[in-house]
């Protein structure tokens, strides 16, 4: 038999609240599929199985709050039977308070799609806060974007924003705490990259073009396969290596606060292709709508902070990844080539890395490398 | 397409990209990526959603013209009176 526990959501995520289940007993799952979705500080994740099965029995019900790693479902093997394995206790759960004899205990009330704006809905995610049980105030009992609000406010364990600064807290703490840093910075031109995306980009419209942060991530991915030490974690003691390229891709979220979900296996994917995965990836951070495995994968942390025009980037490590690369703002600067002056393109990067797990001359041959990488730009 | 629809249409992309922007309170004449805190993936959303709506596919050699809300605005009008 297979216990199913509710699997990482992150280093600065440690428990969830299962909002349903997408699978049910005696229902056949396959490895990667959705089994159940599951709010945190971040996000509403879908929760992916690791393993083929059959569902014997589901362990906690929607609205139970577990730590990550407590077991919530039973899965057979190939070849097991309900009769064969002895079944798991179900997590216990403190004990409901009996009704009064007597009373009826009303049945939940019929689900009915709840009059509500598309602005409070969506402010409604934004905040956590379940319009289906709120009472609106609108026109014909519509809920409200005031509504919503007002809910938030009363509801403040539910405040998503306050949770995610707790998270972000936890998490950076620790890694300034355990990680002893080491920075290295190096200007990075980009004159040759600059000038193939742009003529790559003429021709197209909007939603065929390339940004060229996506030039970077694969540049540090590709690098990546060359300097495997800083793509893992640091667990137990140890430096363990990833078992793929997944880059944590740093998103600012409108209200507040970051998210850095997994872009996976991006040495291995062409450009337009790692486009379209980076676009769906932002859009699904920002409505807070993301897969465990994007929570849990990230070997190395990216954060393109030059899109706000800072000049250069030193991140925190986010615990237990060993290295983040920061990329300034690209922007024509002043560049000696060859003995002569010349404009050209260029950005500020930074190494923040893990002195346990590297060394500082490693992490400059990487950098070195990034930047080779970078000056051909149509072998990305 | 008159100014008002144009600009109607406009504000709803953006608002597409950015549900926190008000019309009211958006100044015109400001640098717009920093009005409305747009980061690149946001700037080509929003130039993709005016593609889908309007039709105009702004190239990016054209993006400098595109500095304010008001330059936007103008520039849009411009391409879809010439066709």
């Amino acid at each position: 038999m297979i216990e199913f526990k509710l699997p990482s959501l992150g280093a600065d995520m440690d428990e969830g609240t299962l909002l349903e289940w997408r699978i049910a007993p005696g229902e056949a799952v396959r490895r990667g599929q959705v089994v159940a979705v599951v709010d945190t500080a971040k996000a509403a994740v879908d929760v992916e199985c690791w393993q083929d099965g059959t569902v014997l029995d589901l362990l906690i019900q929607p609205g139970d709050k577990v730590p990550v790693g407590t077991p919530i479902a039973a899965l057979l093997e190939a070849g097991e039977t309900s009769e064969t394995v002895q079944r798991p206790a179900r997590v216990a759960k403190p004990a409901q308070p009996a009704p009064a004899p007597g009373t009826t205990t009303s049945a939940a009330p019929p689900a009915s799609r709840a009059r509500i704006s598309p602005a409070a809905r969506k402010r409604a995610a934004e905040l956590g806060v379940d319009a289906g049980t709120l009472s609106g105030t609108g026109p014909q009992g519509a809920v409200s974007l005031a509504d919503v609000e007002a809910a938030a406010k009363s509801a403040a364990p539910l405040d998503r924003q306050a949770a995610m600064r707790q998270a972000i807290a936890a998490a950076m703490s620790r890694s300034k705490r355990e990680i002893p840093h080491y920075y290295l910075g190096e200007t990075i031109p980009l004159g040759a990259a600059m000038a193939w995306l742009s003529a790559h980009n003429a021709g197209l419209p909007p939603e065929q073009r390339l940004l060229p942060g996506v030039l970077l991530l694969k540049a540090v991915a590709l690098a990546l396969r060359d300097y495997p030490q800083l793509n893992g974690y640091w667990q137990d003691g140890a430096f363990r290596a990833a078992p793929g390229i997944h880059l944590g891709v740093a998103v600012a979220l409108r209200q507040g606060g970051l998210i850095a979900p997994a872009l996976h296996d991006v040495a291995d994917k062409p450009l337009e292709q790692l486009m379209a995965e980076l676009g769906d990836l932002v859009q699904r951070a920002r409505s807070y709508s993301l897969r465990s495995s994007e929570l849990s994968d990230a070997s190395l942390t990216v954060t393109q902070l030059g899109d706000q025009g800072v000049d250069s980037v030193f991140g925190v490590i986010y615990p237990p990844q060993v290295a983040l690369v920061g990329v300034g703002r690209i922007a024509e600067r002043p560049w000696v080539e060859e003995g002569r002056l010349c404009v050209m393109p260029s950005a500020q990067f930074s190494l923040a890395a893990d002195h346990r797990a590297s060394d500082g001359h490693y992490g400059a041959r990487f950098l070195g490398e990034v930047r080779r990488l970078l000056q051909t730009p149509d072998r990305l | 397409m008159d100014d008002a629809q144009i600009r109607r249409e406009v504000l709803e992309a953006l608002q597409g990209i950015a549900p926190e922007v008000e019309a009211e309170t958006l100044r015109g004449d400001r640098p717009l990526r920093d009005e409305v805190d747009l980061d690149s993936m946001d700037w080509l959303r929003f130039l993709a959603a005016l593609h889908q709506r309007l039709g105009v596919n702004i190239p990016e050699a054209d993006y400098q013209q595109l500095t304010s809300l008001d330059a936007l605005l103008a520039y849009v009008g411009r391409r879809l009176a010439a066709g």
